[in-house]
């Protein structure tokens, strides 16, 4: 029986290792079990995630392989030799304390640049001030209020435009976006722009990214917040500069119109 | 629900013929015995595991084959929605899985069974250092049993704000409907528990320091009895922060202070009273403890697998000292990862930094302990016995759980995989395919020593290729699905259009789930049978080298019929120093 069970142990390097080039590579019947499509200009988590997976992959597949050769050879129905009276070996173990060690700090340092381009630099104006953002988010029971600061560029004044589960952002531009919480916390993941932040209440925050790629895209509420989480769904949609301002302006029309229709029904 | 431990324990009581109701109590129901006493802890962690079991099946049903209608257990589980799964309902089945899993399942299996089974015999002591303080912190389970098990029937069905239950969600009694009375009572259960594991570990503590057998060195101590010892410790300084928690929580919830919750809130139309706390502290606390806790759920697993693996390799352990050394740097490093969990939470990302710095220290010694596991097996002479394949499992499985913890580690991956299935693939690599592994297997190793006979080796093979199969099947998939963004607790993730490609691998995985729930009737059946008709053990059925291996089986009260003396550590497996493949640590060294 040992030679099936050593099997049994190698299946598992063997297939994991085929399930993820499986889905990696899209094919039947897994395709689309992989990243969606980036639509972004920073691709660092993707990289970053590949560097893992090379990384980890290695050390999967070894040692998948070593436990399956150990079974097969010292299974004691077939193994002759006597087992071997071993405390240890001193130099194994600085070897493999070591190794990833140097492999692991490697890592920690590798992806500091990363992270502080996704949370610590704010994309500047020319004159060095932050780049105020382009609208605020604001996530409520179970949808996402968009808020547009208008033409005189701030929020919370008269002409501000106010939407519902609905972004619209221009492309190749970097683009800031505030994002807060009303009653509970949510988490406003955008699977395809690499970005998920948990947002707060009574915290406000802001998040950065340079669509490239025309298109709409989910916002998925990615924190639990009550029963009707799951439906807690935005859109995002990439278009070219004109297109945005063109959209926007009419959003402001459509507002107003409905204003005054309301008053008019007053 | 006590009918199981009741009816097992009660045909014992008759076997021992005429004894009267005062004598049946103190000794199989109040009992003082470190041994009773754990194979309580033992019956009721096996019964809660299988709630546990059936709330999961209850979650990838949903994820199957959303807003259907469940048959058999949906109707038993929730009979008045028809069998059909609401959101909210939903909602509660995940926050109580996990609530079920960890806080009555894996704590209390670990260090309130094993620990307590193994703890005094391992080291050579009649019993526990405090017996009745012993007693106590069963019993103190039942109240949380009762508060867990009764927040099923009250509003909302039981407490559904998540395990890491985050306000303002959980404090807000308008937020969910969960987040009334259940919650209340969730929030009691957990102190309970607490109470219950600060006792232990109070005990196990006082016990390993002062109670060992002569000759008995801390470094001649079986890695299990290092693993609970090192648990005991993060639970002495990490429960505390949690027990405060709660109570913060619980003022908030029912006299209105505002630790965890800001200024100016409104909830579901309903403005909350206070304010100028802050959501996050909650959670800063409340990780405090469950990363430690994550290793409170893995360290005594670790301990044990080293027993087995020795045994069954019949070769002593590779590199003790760094094995406890392993341990002892994942207790410390354990302390100051915590933040980890809290990557894209919203605070400091310079902080966020120094928390991946540390997670990545920490995969370290988890790296060391499984390289010197293969140097254990490597070169022996491997018996492929029931515990030994689950031993097995344990490594092969530990291996890809804690290679997923450096994706999470790396802040920028992790704000992508975060919440997603990427996390859930994780946990449950390191938790099932880890620690239930592990588990599984100190059940099939100690039963004879616990009720003195054999369990089914047949049985108990079959039992571990399904599990470890469908295991694989189940939760492999998870990681391919977080990498395609795929979020967690969410009851209809296909809402999302992205997300419908994945319903048809999602019930690939269901299928599996319920199949793997399945075939632990082949573990029920083995382990009932047997203890009452499983061929008689000896002493020591497996050639082992333990203290607790020189007792009877199963020990009397008192434990040893002999004062043992300790010569040797506890792996000296194929030492050419005796005749026979083991030396027990008991056996006075052979004259030459
Ligand atoms: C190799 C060492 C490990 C590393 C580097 C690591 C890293 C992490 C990270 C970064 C997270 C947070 C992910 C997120 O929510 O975005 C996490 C979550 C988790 N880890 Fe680990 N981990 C390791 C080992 C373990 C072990 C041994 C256990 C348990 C025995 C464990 C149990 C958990 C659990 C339960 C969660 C999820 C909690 C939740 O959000 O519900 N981890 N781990
Ligand atoms: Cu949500
Ligand atoms: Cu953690």
């Amino acid at each position: 029986m040992g030679r099936f069970w050593s099997i049994i142990f190698l299946s598992i390097p063997v297939l994991g290792t085929a399930i993820f080039v499986w889905a990696a590579m899209g094919w039947y019947p897994l395709e689309g079990h992989w990243f969606p499509e980036l639509v972004v200009a920073d691709d660092s988590v993707d990289h970053l995630f590949y560097t893992i997976l090379w990384l980890t992959g290695i050390v999967f597949i070894v040692t998948g392989l070593c436990l399956f050769w150990f079974l097969w050879k010292y299974d004691h129905q077939k193994n002759e030799e006597p087992a071997q009276y071993s405390h240890g070996n001193h130099y194994l173990e600085v070897l493999w304390s070591v190794v990833p060690a140097i492999i692991l700090l490697f890592l920690a340092i590798y992806q500091m640049d990363a992270w502080a381009g996704a949370r610590m630099r704010r994309p500047m104006l020319e004159n060095g001030q932050p780049k105020p953002p382009l609208a605020r988010v604001t996530g409520r029971q179970f949808e996402w209020l968009i808020q547009y600061p208008g033409d005189d560029k701030k929020l919370d004044t008269a002409d501000d435009i106010y939407l519902i589960n609905e972004l619209h952002v221009p492309r190749d531009e970097e683009v800031v976006l505030e994002i807060t919480a009303k009653d509970v916390l949510h988490s406003f993941f955008l699977p395809n722009f690499r970005e998920k932040q948990d947002v707060v209440p009574g915290m406000k925050q802001f998040v950065w990214f340079k669509p490239i790629k025309d298109g709409k895209y989910d916002i998925v509420c990615a924190e639990l917040c009550g029963w009707g989480h799951y439906k807690m769904k935005g859109q995002i949609t990439v278009e070219s500069k004109n297109d945005f301002d063109a959209w926007l302006k009419k959003a402001y029309a459509d507002q107003e119109l409905s204003q005054y229709k309301l008053a008019e029904a007053e | 629900m006590s009918s199981i431990t009741a009816d097992g324990q009660a045909a014992h009581a008759h076997a021992r013929n005429e004894f009267g109701v005062g004598e049946f109590l103190s000794t199989y129901v109040f009992s003082r015995d470190h041994k009773v006493i754990g194979i309580q802890f033992l019956f009721s962690t096996l019964l809660w595991f299988l709630i546990g079991g059936i709330l999961a099946i209850g979650i990838r049903w949903q994820l199957a084959w959303p807003w259907s209608d469940m048959p058999v257990i949906g109707p038993l589980l929730f009979s008045a929605e028809g069998g059909q799964i609401s959101p909210e309902f939903y909602t509660m089945l995940f926050t109580m899985h996990a609530t079920v899993m960890t806080f009555l399942v894996i704590i209390p299996i670990l260090a309130g069974a094993f620990g307590n089974f193994l703890i005094p015999l391992m080291i050579g002591a009649e019993d526990m250092a405090f017996p009745t303080l012993n007693m106590m912190s069963y019993w103190m389970m039942w109240p949380a049993f009762f508060f867990f098990g009764a927040s099923f029937f009250v509003a909302g069905n039981g407490a559904s704000s998540g395990w890491t239950s985050y306000p303002p969600l959980s404090t807000m009694t308008d937020a969910a409907p969960g987040s009334g009375l259940a919650q209340t009572m969730w929030l009691i259960g957990l102190t309970c528990v607490g109470v219950s594991s600060m006792m232990g570990s109070v005990n196990y503590l006082t016990t390993i320091i002062q109670m060992r057998a002569p000759g008995m060195t801390m470094m001649r101590l079986p890695m299990t009895i290092w693993g609970m010892f090192i648990t005991a410790l993060l639970q002495a300084f990490a429960l505390p922060v949690l027990t405060a928690a709660g109570f913060m929580q619980l003022l908030d919830r029912t006299v209105g202070t505002g630790f965890f919750a800001p200024e100016g809130l409104v909830v579901n139309n309903s403005a909350m009273a206070a304010g100028g706390g802050q959501p996050l502290l909650w959670q800063h606390l409340f990780w405090f403890y469950s990363h430690p806790a994550v290793y409170i759920m893995l360290l005594p697993a670790m301990g044990m697998v080293s027993e087995m693996l020795c045994c069954f390799s019949r070769k002593p352990l590779f590199g003790y000292k760094p094995m406890v050394y392993a341990i002892c740097g994942i207790a410390g490093l354990g302390f100051i990862v915590w933040g980890h969990h809290m990557f894209v939470s919203g605070m400091n990302p310079a902080l966020g930094m120094t928390f991946m710095v540390a997670t990545m220290m920490i995969a370290l010694p988890s790296a060391v302990k499984t390289f010197n596991w293969l140097g254990t097996i490597y070169g022996g002479q491997i018996q492929f016995t029931t515990p030994m394949l689950f031993s097995l499992a344990f490594v092969s499985m530990f291996v890809l759980g804690g290679l997923s913890g450096i994706f999470m580690a790396a802040t920028p991956v992790d704000v992508f995989i975060h919440d997603t299935y990427f996390i859930v693939a994780h946990f449950h690599y390191v938790l099932f395919g880890g620690t239930a592994m592990a588990v599984f297997g100190a059940i099939y190793f100690w039963f004879p020593k616990m009720f003195g006979r054999m369990m089914n080796e047949s049985l108990g093979k079959i039992h571990f290729l399904l599990t470890f199969v469908f295991l694989n099947g189940t939760f492999f998939t998870m990681h391919i699905l977080g990498a395609a963004g795929f979020p967690r607790r969410l009851a209809d993730p296909y809402h999302y259009e992205t997300f419908r490609p994945l319903l048809p691998i999602n019930q690939f995985m269901t299928i599996c789930a319920i199949l793997m729930v399945a075939s632990q009737i082949f573990f029920i059946v083995n382990f009932f049978y047997s203890i009452f008709f499983g061929p008689k053990a000896g002493r020591n059925p497996w050639h082992a080298n333990g203290l607790e291996w020189q007792a009877p089986s199963p020990p009397g009260h008192g434990n040893f019929d002999f004062q043992p003396i300790v010569y040797r550590g506890p792996y000296e497996y194929s030492s050419p120093d005796t005749e026979e493949d083991y030396y027990p640590q008991t056996q006075p060294p052979v004259e030459k």
